[in-house]
């Protein structure tokens, strides 16, 4: 799998926040054997260490970071915040939020579209969170985007896959776009079945951020990643209505009346 | 002259970006900036007048999801 050229053996993209310590994060992280890791940036003051030291702690992991522009509600802040990331970071990469609802953190797909447009054309490798629409991931596709991101469920709902046969319709309209559910899982089998349905990852993290026990749901997340990615190149079943015998009836003993 | 930083007041000599970033403590930090909601990459802070009244966003990178 290749997200603009890069090429990463593990189908695990997780998140860094909300973990009750630094400590917690970085074992979490390994544990899923994410090679990609979101990030964000937040004012500080003079005063603070807080960045400098999470900085360090996601360097000595290793991992490759995509920021994001999380919170922001317009076009102009969603790109501004992107400037700023590409020099912190010291990256391309960029995924796109623009939220169009407070509730639901629903992207606003129209702003997400313009920023999209803006961001490839000053090189930017646009990753962006949308719907499973599927006018919206061509508008994208057109704008630039070469990864399409469209979401499970609200971010830190827990709900799971929300649009099935949305999401399956999008997989078969864009064959060649790695496709990457992010946000709304909760527990492993939702990844699994994202998995399943052909996507090329899943990216989340407050399912294991804020679960009893972040490390082992770290690797609960991995090995279901794997169980559904292998399941689909396994080629499963499609569901019937009926009953279909399992054991052959050919030969079976003549007993009764 | 008195500029806000991160929506907080501070009074600094007239000069630049980069000038006032070092006399608010931010000196040899990983930070991004942006004035009155425009990016000012790291190289045009020496050369960023600021002016009175300006608004100074300064971010450094933070967990994220």
């Amino acid at each position: 799998m290749s997200f603009y050229g890069v090429e990463l053996s593990s189908r695990l993209l997780l998140g860094t926040a909300r973990y009750l310590s630094p400590a917690i994060l970085a074992e979490a992280i390994k544990a899923s054997g994410a090679e990609v890791v979101t990030v964000s940036l937040r004012r500080e003051s003079g005063g603070e260490r807080a960045g400098q030291s999470f900085w360090s702690l996601v360097r000595a992991l290793g991992v490759r970071v995509l920021p994001n522009t999380a919170g922001c509600h317009s076009v102009k802040e969603a790109v501004t915040t992107a400037h700023m990331a590409r020099e912190l970071f010291d990256t391309t990469w960029i995924k796109l939020e623009v939220i169009g609802d407070a509730d639901t953190l629903q992207p606003d797909v129209f702003g997400l579209v313009e920023a999209a447009r803006i961001l490839s054309e000053d090189g930017f490798e646009v990753f962006p969170y949308t719907t499973e629409d599927l006018v919206v991931a061509d508008r994208l596709v057109e704008a630039g985007c070469r990864v399409l991101m469209p979401w499970g469920a609200p971010i830190g709902s827990a709900r799971g896959l929300n649009n099935v046969y949305g999401l399956k319709s999008l997989r078969a309209h864009f064959p060649d776009i790695p496709l990457v559910v992010d946000a709304g899982l909760g527990v492993p089998s939702h990844a699994a079945a994202a998995m399943e349905l052909g996507y090329d990852a899943v990216l989340l993290n407050t399912a294991v951020a804020e679960a009893g026990d972040p490390v082992a749901m770290a690797r609960a997340f991995a090995l279901a990643v794997e169980a559904g990615r292998t399941a689909y190149l396994a080629q499963p079943l499609e569901p019937r209505d009926m009953a279909a015998p399992s054991t052959p009836t050919i030969g079976k003993a003549a007993l009764g009346d | 002259m008195r500029i806000f930083l991160n929506d907080d007041a501070h009074d600094v000599e007239p000069g630049t970006l980069a000038g006032a970033l070092e006399a608010l403590g931010y000196g040899g930090r990983k930070i991004a900036t942006a004035v009155n909601g425009r990016f000012v990459a790291a190289p045009a802070r020496p050369v960023t007048p600021l002016s009175d009244g300006d608004r100074v966003e300064v971010v450094a990178p933070m967990q994220g999801g």
